[in-house]
């Protein structure tokens, strides 16, 4: 079947429409991006910022050290976000059970996402970190590791929770009258039916809170870890000037990339199950 | 009966290589009611998407008044204006009451004041029955009931044709006729509609055009007088003939 003359004219305008637009948007952003380097190449102060924060050998000199210390990051933080993903569903569950004889726990959950969310991080960080050893309790690790673990598990799961709470109350109603009417128990319709529908939901902004995590742990340089960002400021302080810490940015960035293109593939990849959109 | 309202010419469309309308043409005058009837996976639905440019069409053209609204050179968004449409589904907007339901598109795109659009809400949500409804959320309304606010916020946008894809078959049959009295009062208003409908003794009784779609394409049309009782095609006899039964 051959296109109407008519057809193959307006495919025609379509086309040129996308190449013109396409077009604007090249120009406009090859002009933006020249003109912010102009700018900030032709300031004054440039050629001192460029030997401070910018300068090749010095990064290349950074690199080391910054990049083993920067594996003590990955380890927290891989560690750290499968803790706060248990606390935080746990949380989540057990404030949304209407059951009566949870009262109490109910209680203590509503409490911890109050006091975490609300207490800086930094703050947290410095309590448990020089606090908790401070108990002599038997058992309590005095690993400075673990003890950053335990803070920063703290702090995210109060968020956490409260992610998933959202996401878990906006399944629709009728979801859980199906699930219950084939004879799931209440248990069981969280686990497989509403709980996969939640987490599906609210992917994005879980996978924000653990960006943030991911930078945070640089937090644990105040208690005493030698993380990039302190072996960055050691290195600063030796030869006076920041590269290390842009080469300390890299990293940092460098890390949230897999986690974001994987959120994608995943919200991709069940928008194209459930609703046969291809994007 | 007066001038063409909406006319469709060779209109072609294809999902995935499979062609689902293979040259259709179609005219609506003002005030007429055609209902498109078939079976499913005839094109019904699609015709009506292309009618309201919800779906582009592959090839042929289609006419709104005397625009061609198939040219990609048209403001899409004044086109829908004018054209309604209702679902199957309902889709009206979980998050907004009746009322905000049908003064959405009125005030933001229609640009009347809130006032304006509301007293035209309430007085259509009067003559379908709901009047005491209008503040309420669409998941407190059986089905019945949000298909009949749909059908009130398609029209209140005074389009010039409405378009409905079968707006009945998700209700039960108790809730089916008061949609289809809506439906019967807007007939009697001169609104002009097309429909895709699986009722058939309400298509019969409602439309001044029967026409029947099998795999894409317009097998018959015709008065649905002349057409349920003598089809001049044996596969709208054959469709009718189950359907009956």
């Amino acid at each position: 079947m051959t296109p109407s003359a008519r057809q193959l004219e307006r495919e025609r305008y379509r086309r040129r429409r996308t190449l013109t637009r396409g077009a604007v948007a090249a120009v406009s952003t090859i002009v933006v991006i020249g003109l912010l380097v102009y700018l900030v190449g032709t300031s004054p102060g440039w050629d001192r910022v460029h030997r401070t924060y910018f300068w090749w050998p010095d990064a290349k000199a950074a690199f080391p050290d910054v990049a083993r210390s920067f594996w003590l990051n990955i380890r927290l933080f891989m560690v750290v976000e499968v803790f706060v993903l248990v606390v935080g569903i746990v949380i989540a569950i057990v404030r949304v059970i209407p059951a009566p004889a949870l009262a109490p726990v109910k209680l203590i959950a509503i409490l911890y996402a109050d006091v975490f969310r609300g207490t800086p991080t930094l703050l947290i960080v410095l309590l448990v970190g020089f606090g908790l050893p401070a108990l002599n309790l038997t058992g309590m690790p005095t690993s400075l590791f673990w003890l950053g673990a335990i803070a920063l598990t703290l702090s995210y799961g109060a968020y956490v929770a409260e992610v998933i709470r959202a996401g878990i109350l906006s399944i629709h109603p009728t979801q859980w009258a199906s699930g219950r009417a084939l004879g799931l128990t209440y248990g069981q319709t969280m686990r497989h039916i509403v709980l996969p529908q939640a987490l599906r939901r609210v992917a994005p902004p879980l996978l924000n809170d653990f960006v943030s995590l991911q930078k945070d742990t640089a937090l644990l340089s105040t208690i005493g870890l030698v993380e990039s960002l302190r072996a960055a400021q050691v290195i600063s302080g030796h030869d006076f000037t920041f590269t290390a810490y842009v080469v300390a940015a890299v990293f940092f960035i460098a890390a949230t990339i897999p986690l974001a293109r994987f959120t994608d593939y995943l919200t991709v990849r069940s928008l194209r199950r459930e609703n046969g959109i291809v994007t | 009966m007066s001038g063409s309202v909406l006319r469709a010419d060779a209109v072609r469309k294809s999902f995935n290589g499979t062609e689902v309308l293979k040259g259709i043409d179609l005219e609506v005058v003002e005030g007429e009611v055609v209902c498109l009837i078939g079976a499913s996976g005839s094109g019904k639905s699609t015709l009506l998407r292309c009618l309201n440019l919800l779906e582009q069409v592959d090839d042929g053209d289609i006419w709104l008044g005397d625009a061609e609204i198939t040219d990609p050179r048209v403001d899409v968004d004044a086109i829908r204006r004018r054209i309604g449409i209702v679902f199957q589904a309902y889709n009206l907007f979980p998050h907004k009451s009746v009322l905000d339901n049908i003064v959405l598109a009125p005030v933001k795109a229609g640009g009347r004041s809130r006032a304006e659009a509301a007293a035209t809400a309430h007085e259509l949500l009067a003559r379908v029955g709901l009047e005491d409804r209008a503040g309420a959320y669409p998941d407190a309304l059986s089905g019945g009931q949000q298909q009949r606010v749909a059908l009130v916020r398609a029209i209140a946008m005074r389009p010039e044709v409405l378009l409905l894809d079968e707006i009945t078959s998700a209700l039960d049959p108790m809730l089916v006729g008061e949609v289809l009295d809506v439906i019967r009062d807007l007939r009697s208003d001169g609104m002009t509609i097309v429909m895709a409908t699986h009722e058939m003794a309400f298509a019969r009784e409602v439309a001044d055009r029967i026409v029947f779609m099998a795999d894409g394409r317009i097998e018959e049309s015709g008065p649905p007088e002349q057409l349920f009782t003598a089809p001049r095609s044996p596969r709208t006899a054959e469709f009718l003939a189950r359907h009956r039964s």
